[in-house]
Order: C-alpha cells, then structure tokens, then sequence
C-alpha cells in the first residue's frame, strides 16, 4: 500500500480565549488513501469548514499533526508552505474566489505561473485544465461574464492544472443551482474515476451520496465514516456526463 | 518565478483596474503639479520684485549736502565732483554725475504741466541711475559742454504736454527759456509715492543758467564698477570729500551719502521672506498631495486583500505578492509624478495671477522624491500586512 495521501491525527482547534473560547475540533483523526473521493458532511458549526481551511493548509491547528502527501504540513515555514498549497493543494472554494476582471484562462494558469511553468506551456495545460471541466469555449471570458456553475468549474480547473495530489472542496455547490450542482459533481466524478484524490464538504445529501467514503461531523469529532463504494472502482453516482467524448 | 513574470502580474493588476489606477496617478499628478507650481509662482514673483528693485539702480552711492546751504565752505560743487573721478584714491567709481534738480513748469502751446524734478545733470547720468531713453535720443557730453538748450522728458511729462502727439523736436518754455525734446524716457517702474515719469532732464550747464544758478549741486551720484564694490566705493568718496571740504577726524560730516546696497540690504531680506513662505506653502501642498497618495494607496490594497487571499491560497509565496503591489504602487508614482512634473511645465509657461511663474530644478526633485517616497511606502506597508496574514484571514477581510 503506497502512503496515504491524507494523514491527519487528533486535530484540534480552538478559536478565541476565556469565556469566548470556541473549540472547532475536539480531535480529528482520519486517513485518506490516493483515489479516494470522500464527503465531509455536517451541520452548520460542526467545524467542517475550520477542517477544510486546516486540510487547505490556509489556516493552523491549535494542535495535532497533519500530514499531506508524508509531508508534515504543520511544521512547515511560509515559503515552504506556499510551496505546498501551490504543489500539493487544489483548492476550490464555496464562493468560487477567481480573481476578477481577469480571464477564465489567466485565472487557471495563475498557479501554474506561481510554480514558475513557461507561460507557452501555461497556456497549453490551462486550456486542457479548462477542456477537462467543458469549459474551453468560454476561455477569455471575465468571471462576471460567466454563470456561477461555469465560474466554480473554473475555479475546479485552476484547482486541478498544477495536477496535485489532494483537490479540496468546500461546499462547491453551496452558492450553485440544481443544474449547476450536477456540472460541477460530474466534473468530479470523472476527476474521480481518473483516480484524483478529493476531499469536499458539504450539507446537501444528494452530494455526499456520491463520494466514495462519507464522513459525518458533529460538534468538532468525528461520528460517522461509511464507506459507499470501493476504493478502485468509480463512484456510485458516477455515469457517462455529458462533457465524457 | 522571474521578475518579468511579477512585473507583468502588476501591469495587468493595474489595467484590470483602470479607472482606480488613473485616479491614483491623478492624486498623484495633482499633488506633485501643485507643489511645482506653487514655488514657481512664488520665485517668479519674487524675481519680479528683484527686478523691481534693480530697476532703482543698486550699484550707485548719492552724495547730499548735509548743510542748509548757507556755508559755502561745504557746499558741493562740480570741482568736487570732478575730484572724486580719481584712478588712485577712488579705483571702483565708474563714473561722476553731478546733479541740479528744481521744481518747474513746463509749457507748451498754452499748456502747462508742473514736474517736481526739472533735473540738470550729465550724460553719464542715463546709465547710473538706470534711466534708459526710450524714444529719441539722450543729450550728449558736447550738449552740456555748449549749454545746449535741449530737454528728455519722463513719460508723464511728455504724455501731458504732447497728448497724442510726437513730442521729438518739439520746444517747451521752461523758466522764459526754450529747450528742444529730443527724447523721452523708457517707462519706469514706480516704488515710492512719487511717480518716477514724471521728470524731465537737461544738460547741467542749460539748468544752472536758466533755473538754479551757480550755486551748489543738489547731489553728486556715484557709481561703483559692480554691485559688490559699493562699499568700497563709499568709503573712497567720503576720503576724498573730508580731504576736499577740510572736515576734522571725528566732526560730524557736513554731507551724506546714500547707499544703495541698503537697498540690496532689503532685496535680500525680501527675498527670504519669500523663500520662508515659499517653503511653508510648499510643505503645505506636499503633505496634503502625500495625504492624497496615502489615502488612495491604502484603500487599494486593502480592497484587494481579499486577492491577496486567493493568490496566497494557489501558492503564491510572500515575496512574489510584496513585490507585485510594490511594482503596482511604483508604476502609479513614478508615471503620476512624472505626468505632473510635465503638467507643472506646461503650466509654468502661461502667467498666473500676474505673475510668470519660474520654476525651481530643487522644487521638481523634491516633490517627485516625497510623492514616489509616500507612494512606496504607504502602497507597500499594508501590502507586506496583507501577505504576512494567513490566507484564511486575508480572504476573510471584509
């Protein structure tokens, strides 16, 4: 068995001191294996968000170790930190988060010019990034020109160009429509059955029905983790979409 | 990631946001353009007044009968004037003017025009007291020499008398006596109560024969080879009076001499004067532009925090981001400066409020280097403040 992408063991975080004192996790500890799809499901204030941003490597655990890739995340300076996010980490936000005023395609390739990629070959892999989620015709339009289920595919795009080994998601349809909901989760089932290593939350049951391993969060520990379908195998809800040729 | 590739990063920062970039360079423009312009405006007039002063002639020393004209011992006289052109004993005085001068009516064809200052004198005098002929000609060594009956009339005068006509070779009745015009004063500026064209000159010889007689000279005006050698001047003249008119080592002197380097005395005090204020409007204006490009700088980047957030989540490492805003905030300065420095220029070639502005080179350097100074820093503070946040927090900032 190779070494799990995700290791994290008894994460706590806490927000504030004295009387204001709020404990997001009370000791969180979970493996994730390459190619697994997993869901986090919890209810608001469960402390999935303060897991995601700590999973991210956008924010710090107040203790426990974490990490990413055998990596130790936790105890990595800035620079190399950076490093990290850009290398390690795909990110895709609730609120989509693309740069405004800026083209889809300058938005996918701002990774990769961060990575320090020749901006010929940025081009190129920003354009196939775009391909991948169906969005390659809509290349130079502005964020604000887009719907919001073509500015998150985007913005999965821009997650997954640096090709890295974890792509996070928190609440990716959370902003999104039905129809918009079920682009952006055919995108990740095909990022699955291409064995991509996800993690996403979320509080809609339909979108935690399809990972391959749902986590349930309450109150900061962990209370549930089935496993829905096989690690090797696509996920249940995933079916030829209308982006597969 | 090259340095090209940051700074390509910042130019599509600032044209993703054109209408913020060109208020911040016009912030910029503004503050920079005011403070040149300002000291322009106050060195132009201050130049004026220089000038003004000039005008007076500051390189001349007037000697002045102390006495009421009643000993005739001390009274000065042409010999004395002539004695004080002396190689030896006075080596900086370029020349000699003895003057006369009297209160005279002037007519001509039945009018009649009162000059306070009907002065006699010699050529020389033109030159000394900063009297140009404007029209015409002024009289010559040989007119005074043969007592020629010919006149220069100031402005005022020749206005009054001539009143849209061409007074050259025209005659006026001064005294029962007829002189011809043969020229007429260039305007001159007027500093005291009096109007300064309002004069008329005629040789020394005409004006003692006709109106004031032989008696003693109103003053003997002196003048010095530079403007520097005034004092020494002085000094050389009243060696030669107290020889000449016999006066006692410590007795009061039975004349005075006028010094124009008082005046340059004043010049200088006014021209400080005008710096002292010069450097507080400017001061005034730098810090209001810097307070400007501070605002603007702040609210910048402290809206795009939220950016800073997002490119810190994709991997961009403190460095890179410090060094786009830094490159953003210097393209806004240096291009807003330097469009306000060419406005300044534009600007400094019409006259405002009176007054042809001129600019100063220090003025230009040092508007330029605080306004680029502010830009830097208050465009990098808080964009070093927003990449040290962690990026949850920078995305977080509302």
């Amino acid at each position: 068995m190779s070494r799990p992408v995700l290791d994290v063991s008894d994460l706590t975080k806490i927000y504030g001191t004295g009387e204001a004192t709020v404990h997001a996790l009370r000791g969180v500890s979970m493996l994730v294996e390459r190619g697994d799809y997993v869901a986090v499901m919890g209810s608001s204030g469960s402390g999935k968000s303060t897991l995601m941003n700590i999973l991210g490597a956008l924010d710090g655990p107040s203790a426990g170790t974490y990490r990413l890739d055998g990596v130790d995340v936790s105890r990595l300076a800035d620079r190399q930190l950076a490093l990290a996010r850009n290398r390690l980490i795909g990110f895709v936000f609730q609120a989509f988060n693309l740069i405004p005023r800026t083209s889809a395609v300058a938005n996918v390739e701002l990774p990769l010019a961060y990575a320090g990629v020749r901006p010929r070959q940025r081009r190129e892999r920003a354009m196939a990034a775009l391909e991948t989620v169906g969005l390659a015709d809509r290349a130079r339009h502005e964020p604000n020109q887009l719907s919001g289920g073509q500015q998150q595919r985007v913005a999965v795009a821009r997650a997954l160009v640096t090709e890295p080994a974890l792509l996070l998601a928190d609440e990716p349809t959370g902003n999104l429509d039905t129809r918009s909901t079920a682009d952006v989760l055919e995108v990740f089932d095909r990022l699955s059955a291409a064995s991509r290593t996800i993690v996403l939350i979320t509080h809609e049951p339909e979108v935690g029905d399809r990972a391959k391993r749902l986590v349930r969060l309450v109150d900061g520990r962990i209370v549930t983790d089935v496993r829905q379908s096989p690690l090797d195998r696509i996920p249940v809800g995933a079916r030829p979409g209308r982006h597969s040729r | 990631m090259s340095f090209f590739e940051v700074v390509r990063f910042a130019l599509r920062g600032l044209s993703a946001n054109k209408l913020r970039s060109a208020l911040t360079m016009l912030g910029i423009l503004i503050g920079v353009a005011a403070v040149i312009l300002l000291v322009a405006v106050g060195n132009g007039s201050a130049q004026a007044i220089n000038q003004r002063i000039e005008a007076l002639g500051t390189n001349t020393v007037t000697v002045m009968s102390a006495g009421r004209g009643g000993a005739t011992s001390t009274a000065l006289t042409t010999t004395i004037a002539d004695a004080l052109i002396d190689p030896t004993l006075a080596p900086d005085v370029a020349s000699v003017s003895p003057v006369v001068s009297a209160a005279a009516t002037l007519t001509h064809e039945g009018t009649d025009h009162d000059v306070s200052q009907f002065v006699g004198t010699t050529p020389s005098w033109f030159a000394s007291s900063n009297t140009p002929v404007g029209t015409g000609a002024g009289f010559t060594a040989d007119d005074e020499a043969q007592g020629r009956r010919v006149v220069v009339l100031g402005r005022t005068a020749a206005e009054e008398l001539f009143p849209g006509t061409d007074p050259l070779d025209k005659q006026v009745t001064v005294g029962g006596a007829l002189f011809t015009v043969v020229g007429v004063l260039a305007e001159k500026s007027s500093t005291g109560f009096q109007d300064a064209n309002d004069t008329a000159i005629a040789p020394l010889s005409a004006v003692r024969q006709v109106l004031t007689g032989y008696g003693a000279l109103t003053s003997i005006l002196v003048q010095a080879r530079s403007p520097d050698r005034v004092d020494a001047v002085q000094s050389q003249v009243a060696t030669i009076l107290n020889q000449r008119l016999d006066v006692p080592a410590g007795a009061t002197t039975p004349y005075r001499i006028q010094n124009a380097s008082q005046l340059l005395a004043t010049q200088t005090e006014t021209a400080d004067t005008f710096t002292t204020l010069l450097g507080a409007v400017a001061a005034i204006s730098l810090l209001v532009g810097g307070i400007g490009i501070t605002n603007i700088m702040l609210v910048t980047v402290t809206e795009r925090t939220r950016e800073i957030g997002i490119r810190k989540a994709l991997g961009a490492p403190r460095r890179v981001i410090l060094t786009q805003f830094l490159i953003e905030a210097t393209l806004l300065s240096v291009l807003g400066g330097a469009l306000g420095v060419a406005a300044a220029l534009i600007g400094s070639s019409f006259s405002i409020v009176g007054v042809k502005p001129v600019i100063v080179p220090s003025s230009v350097g040092l508007a330029l280097g605080v306004s680029i100074a502010i830009g830097l820093f208050f465009g990098g503070l808080p964009a070093g403040r927003a990449a040290r946040l962690r990026p949850i927090d920078a995305l977080r900032y509302e």
